[in-house]
């Protein structure tokens, strides 16, 4: 069958089951436009090109499929920069197609025209421009293939205008044929067995897991690993929702707004048995600290993140699921060694549970004014287990991160390795889509929110039912607090010196406004806010000059941590 | 320590930009780099010398590996390989030093490819050591322009790659 390259597009997109797009029309992207106005495919309409990209994104994060955003040339696709970097760095599996001005100009400085595979090359995983319509679906099907398979990450599709409207025969290819890309899965058994030996022979082990476990689907096997083992687990920001939070075994999230525990388990540790995490700075501290007196085993699909940052011991490449499952497996035919395991590291645990006992995760309360901490727990306490978290970047979400007790994987969507304020509300817009009716609460500060704000008319528009938390401290809190703590308090330009009146502005775009004072009206607030349908944004004004703590300074080891009185 | 990689390419549009890219954007350095097609019109094969640590090698044949792009890495270093570098220098020449300047690319077996009045234009291929060699003893007379291609390298016997 003749097909125009943007029935191609919609057709390919099909196979590879995407029924939900995101974007936002242009000129180079109206035969696509045209194409989607009476195709099967549902199109939401962000109201920003970044936010059509987070929102795809968020999709992806909750669901584990590939995340799909389409922008017009130029204005359009520089837009969707920040959030294909943001997908980049967190590794979540996106395609994006970008329109590009028709293939005779490119390069001729033509109107709306942008290089858009130059700009993005240092932040996607691969990218494409389709100068032919003999290569469109074998393209399409690469993109769909490289973007989910291995590491994901984010591909990019630069798409001439041209080229959309010439027809061609489509036929979808079935396989991939990539020369140059084959990434490992199966993790090398005798590798693994010299890890479970490592493990048996350990006396002080910890688990330091990070956002690939989830990626890869292996939050049950990590979750059953421990359990066997009795090895406590510390979660990274990007896989706080991968172990549930309440479990004995879990330290909560460790680094420079890690718990005590967590930071001193890692510290004191004499096996590091690192998964699907990259050690990070933010993680790591000062590095040469960093679990120092333990070996290191480190298992991750990329190699380039194995010995990047830290020398380890065993390295093991491979799929995380493979991997946990045959480790698992291997020690569960060494059932008596695992009980030994568990016996000699009785004192371990117990040390642990001493320093948790001793510096619990913990806050100053308070009766006159709403800690930000209080209402994370509240929400928390009056969510569904399968409520859907996000959050934009700053204090509250740190707050988030400690305070809120994940229960299921996939819950927790936050930018970690970027760092992007804006991402969470339309990320949320994304997970509310993929689900509408589940619980999805965008866990915000005064400043990020007023960043991607325009998207409260998607969420009307779309009669998507998200829950906004406003933590107002009207302040750009957390560079305060870097200013408090390391310029002599010199504020600069982080007062918020125009308060919003955040309830007109949710009001104004149709959504509901609730706001709350005092410390009484929180749980009402909360409790009206989910009981409410449609949209809803919370104002909590919260105790200003509030810090988030622990705090390991930057350039310390992560045991010299400023704790909470 | 110095370390001379082949990588074997896609012979498709941007590829150069991403391996530069990925030198300049991870800070890597790279001395010299060249670049042409292989036997099989769909491939190219880059021949990059570059500089770092065992830690810092380990990260750019792993991160070349991970490009896309990227068919198959080799770091010759350490292994037997032949190394060639094409020079052409052009000399200061007058009546007097045109001898010896002659006497030169002689001992060297190298080439005089152009001759003007005032200069000679000098042919030379070998290691990257032997035209540094000449390069000395032609100082002297005043070296007015040089070209280097940067080294290739293939492997010896049947150590090599195959594109
Ligand atoms: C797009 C972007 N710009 C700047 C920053 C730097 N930054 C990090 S946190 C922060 C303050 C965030 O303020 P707010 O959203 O009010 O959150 P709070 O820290 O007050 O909870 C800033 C400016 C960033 N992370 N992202
Ligand atoms: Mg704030």
């Amino acid at each position: 069958m003749e097909l125009t390259g943007s029935q191609i597009l919609l057709e390919s997109l099909k196979l590879e089951e995407v029924d939900t797009v995101f974007g936002y029309p242009g000129g180079a992207v109206i035969n696509i436009y045209d194409d989607l106005f009476d195709s099967s495919i549902n199109h939401v309409l962000t109201r920003h090109e970044q936010a059509a990209v987070h929102a795809a994104d968020g999709y992806a994060r909750c669901t584990g499929k590939v995340g799909v955003a389409i922008a017009t040339s130029g204005p359009g696709a520089t837009n969707t920069v920040t959030g294909i970097a943001t997908a980049y760095m967190d590794s979540i599996p996106m395609v994006i197609i970008t329109g590009q001005v028709p293939t005779p100009l490119i390069g001729n400085d033509a109107f709306q025209e942008a290089d858009m595979c130059g700009i993005t090359r240092p932040c996607t995983k691969h990218n494409f421009l389709v100068k032919d319509i003999r290569d469109l679906a074998k393209t399409i099907k690469e993109a769909f293939y490289i973007a989910r398979t291995g590491r994901p990450g984010p591909v990019l599709i630069d798409f001439p205008k041209d080229i959309q409207v010439t027809k061609h025969q489509f036929s979808y290819p079935d396989k991939v044929h990539l020369r140059g890309y084959n990434p490992t899965y199966a993790g090398n058994s005798r590798q693994i067995e010299k890890a479970a030996k490592m493990i048996l022979a350990a006396r002080k082990p910890v688990f330091y897991v990070g956002g690939g476990i989830t990626l890869s689907g292996a939050d049950d096997v990590l979750l059953k690993l421990a359990e066997q083992t009795q090895i406590p687990v510390t979660t990274t920001l990007m896989a706080m929702a991968a172990f549930p939070q309440r479990h004995p075994l879990a330290l909560g999230m460790l680094g420079m707004h890690g718990t005590f525990y967590a930071n001193m388990s890692v510290t004191d540790c004499d096996l590091l048995i690192a998964v699907g995490s990259r050690f990070d700075d933010r993680v790591t501290g000062r590095i040469d600290s960093f679990a120092e007196k333990a070996k290191i085993i480190h298992v991750d699909i990329d190699p380039t993140s194995i010995g990047k940052n830290v020398e380890v011991d065993l390295p093991i490449v491979g799929d995380l699921k493979d991997v946990l499952s045959k480790l698992y497996g291997y020690l569960n035919k060494n059932s008596e060694l695992v009980e030994d395991l568990v016996e000699a590291t009785d004192e371990w645990r117990t040390t642990v549970a001493e320093w948790k006992e001793r510096h619990p995760m913990t806050y100053r309360s308070s009766k006159s004014v709403i800690k930000p901490q209080f209402v994370i727990e509240k929400i928390s306490e009056m969510t569904d287990d399968n409520a859907i978290i996000t959050t934009e970047v700053g204090q509250h979400q740190m707050w988030a991160a400690q305070f809120f007790a994940f229960r299921q994987p996939k819950t927790f969507l936050t930018s970690g390795g970027l760092g992007t304020m804006g991402f969470g509300l339309p990320s949320a817009l994304g997970a509310q889509v993929a689900y509408p009716d589940r619980q999805v609460i965008d866990i915000s500060g005064d400043g990020s929110f007023q960043m991607n704000s325009q998207e409260l008319a998607t969420l009307v528009q779309y009669k998507l039912p998200v829950k906004i938390v406003i933590l107002n401290n009207n302040y750009l809190g957390m560079v305060r607090q870097w200013q408090q703590m390391f310029f002599e308090k010199r504020y600069s330009q982080t007062v918020m010196e125009l308060p919003i009146d955040f309830i007109k502005l949710a009001e104004a775009y149709g959504a509901t406004g609730l706001q709350a004072t005092k410390v009484d009206e929180v749980e009402a607030t909360i409790k009206q806010a989910l009981e409410t349908p449609g949209p809803v944004l919370m104002n909590f004004k919260v105790s200003r000059e509030e810090n988030v703590l622990p705090m390991v300074p930057a350039g310390k080891a992560i045991n010299e941590m400023v704790l909470a009185s | 320590m110095k370390h001379t990689i082949s990588v074997l390419v896609e012979n498709e549009f941007g590829v150069l930009s991403r391996i530069s890219g990925l030198f300049s954007g991870r800070g890597f350095n790279i001395e010299s780099l060249s670049v042409a097609p292989t036997m099989d019109a769909a491939l190219s094969r880059m021949t990059l010398v570059t500089r770092g640590d065992d830690r810092i090698l380990e990260q750019i044949t792993k991160q070349l590996n991970k490009l896309i792009s990227t068919i198959k890495v080799v770091d010759f270093t350490g292994g037997e390989y032949i190394e060639r570098e094409l020079a052409l220098i052009k000399v200061s020449t007058d009546a007097e030093s045109r001898a010896e300047a002659l006497r030169i690319v002689d001992i060297f077996r190298a080439k005089v490819i152009d001759v003007t009045p005032k200069s000679y234009t000098i042919e030379i291929t070998g290691a990257p050591a032997k035209i540094n060699g000449i390069l000395e003893l032609l100082r002297p007379m005043g070296i007015k322009e040089i070209v280097r291609s940067g080294p290739v390298v293939i492997g010896r016997g049947a150590r090599g790659v195959v594109g």
